[in-house]
């Protein structure tokens, strides 16, 4: 005969080791007990879950937990509403060669009886889920990722070369606030690179301009448009806002005095240039890596620094690096992976290669060494200056 | 004889090329005989004295020169040698 329901519990009660709130409560508060999977479905989970747990909906539970507990011989609790769904779950688990599995006896319902404690997540709306489900499914992002990127800030200098790309990527992915730092407007000789903006939208604000693409693609996002210039007047309050700063400036001034901006205001930069066929990119972390001064004390002389408008520009390098700089702002904002901080990235489209350089802080930095008297200066008068008089050590 | 990559803007003072192959011993020995093949490389990168540029980063392989030991650093035939000035471009 077929064995019951009634006998599946019993048959997985004799396997399965089971453990009572009362027990493993005190660990997880501690944070050394197992690791909770809770297998309920999204709907339960959302109304609140034992702290720490690890949802993984009871359908996903064979094709997920290799990602979630790549060790099979890592410690396991296994939970649902009232203990039932769990225990078959824990011994598909045992099944499939994981060797520390057990059951928590009575369910989330028992251990909410018992007034241990109870998480209720901040979630995203059924829209969001949908919008991002493939970040969701991304076990590093998840939907506690997608959320973090959704109270993120992040401020492009520059809605240009680097910034169309980086704003559009970064507004797709629900980067919740996209500051815009522009005050030139869209010129038709832009348009070869610059595709967040459009031909009937030339002679519009650049930032204006990206607002509108933005929000069709993404109505979500709170595109904040600044229709100026960064200076040494507006770059502290304009930085402290924000948790990100991608640099796609245009000159060496704007460059510097962001480099040392951001190290006042303790905010992340992510960095690239652009010229012709080649590209550079980096994260500069204030004071846990190099700066961007560690790595170019002084900027060259104007005929050995042309812009793009004078050398020209290969438009699909500015969709590489400035998509470059969006991946590097996620992974700042979320936490994760290891970024381009101490390293500088070289891309040379014309022999497609990456070139890797180290790039280390530098003790005697005028910006960011033990030493360094930071403060912002006239970076036009500085630059202009620096190549006339080399060895002056600058005018740190 | 060790490789010399060119960046973008002295690309022209080289004919054009991104890897000019020179002899030399050490990091300074190599970019002397670039500059004496490609005068016009000496006047970007030197100064009146014949010094480097403080602005001009040099890195042997993937290690920044200055804290190797600089125009001293020992270059080998399978090194190779990048100048590097830093690149403004972005927005426009």
């Amino acid at each position: 005969m077929s064995p019951s329901y009634q006998d599946l519990l019993a048959a997985a009660r004799e396997a399965i080791p089971e453990v009572e709130p009362s027990d493993v409560a005190p660990r997880v508060e501690a944070g050394d007990g197992p690791l909770i999977i809770d297998v309920r479905e999204t709907g339960e989970w959302d109304q609140g879950h034992l702290p720490g747990s690890v949802h993984i909906p009871r359908g996903f539970l064979e094709s997920r937990i290799g990602t979630v507990a790549p060790d099979h011989d890592r410690e396991l609790l296994i939970s649902c509403a009232s203990g039932q769904r769990s225990l078959l779950a824990a011994v598909t688990l045992r099944d499939m060669g994981f060797t520390n599995v057990s059951n928590l006896a009575g369910g989330f319902a028992r251990w909410k009886q018992n007034n241990y404690p109870v998480q209720v997540p901040r979630i995203l709306t059924p829209a969001q889920r949908s919008r991002y489900s493939r970040h969701i499914l991304i076990p590093e992002v998840g939907e506690e990722g997608q959320l973090k990127l959704l109270d993120s800030k992040a401020l492009l200098i520059g809605a240009g070369g680097l910034g169309s790309p980086a704003a559009y990527y970064l507004a797709a992915a629900g980067v919740g606030t996209i500051g815009l730092v522009d005050d030139d407007v869209v010129d038709e000789s832009n348009l070869q690179r610059q595709i967040i903006h459009t031909t009937d939208r030339v002679g519009v604000n650049k930032g204006e301009s990206a607002e509108e693409a933005i929000r069709a693609l993404n109505p979500g996002v709170q595109v904040n448009v600044h229709p100026f210039r960064v200076n040494r007047d507006n770059v502290l309050d304009l930085l402290s806002e924000y948790d990100v700063v991608v640099d796609g400036a245009d000159n060496f001034p704007t460059r510097y005095l962001l480099a040392d901006a951001a190290l006042m205001t303790n905010t992340p930069l992510v960095h690239a240039s652009i010229l012709r066929f080649e590209g550079h990119a980096s994260v500069f972390q204030p004071y846990d890596g190099p700066c961007y001064r560690c790595l170019f004390p002084e900027p060259p002389p104007p005929d050995l620094a042309p812009s793009c408008g004078e050398a020209g520009v290969l438009g699909v390098l500015c969709g590489v690096m400035g998509n470059i700089q969006a991946t590097e702002a996620i992974k700042v904002l979320l936490g994760i992976g290891d970024t381009l901080s101490g390293r500088l990235l070289i891309y040379d489209a014309l022999g497609m290669t990456f070139t890797e350089l180290k790039v280390r802080r530098d003790p005697d930095c005028p910006s960011c060494g033990p030493n360094a008297d930071l403060q912002l200066r006239d970076y036009e008068a500085w630059c202009a200056g620096v190549g006339s008089h080399d060895h002056a050590g600058a005018t740190a | 004889m060790s490789t010399v990559k060119i960046p973008p803007v002295l690309r022209q003072a080289v004919g054009g090329e991104r890897t000019v192959e020179v002899g030399g011993s050490t990091m300074g020995e190599v970019l002397e005989a670039l500059c004496a093949q490609y005068p016009a490389v000496g006047g970007q990168i030197l100064t009146a004295d014949g010094e480097l540029h403080k602005y001009v980063n040099v890195y042997v392989n993937d290690e920044d020169a200055r804290l190797l030991q600089w125009i001293d650093t020992p270059v080998g035939d399978a090194d190779t040698v990048m100048i590097l000035p830093a690149m403004a471009g972005g927005a426009r």
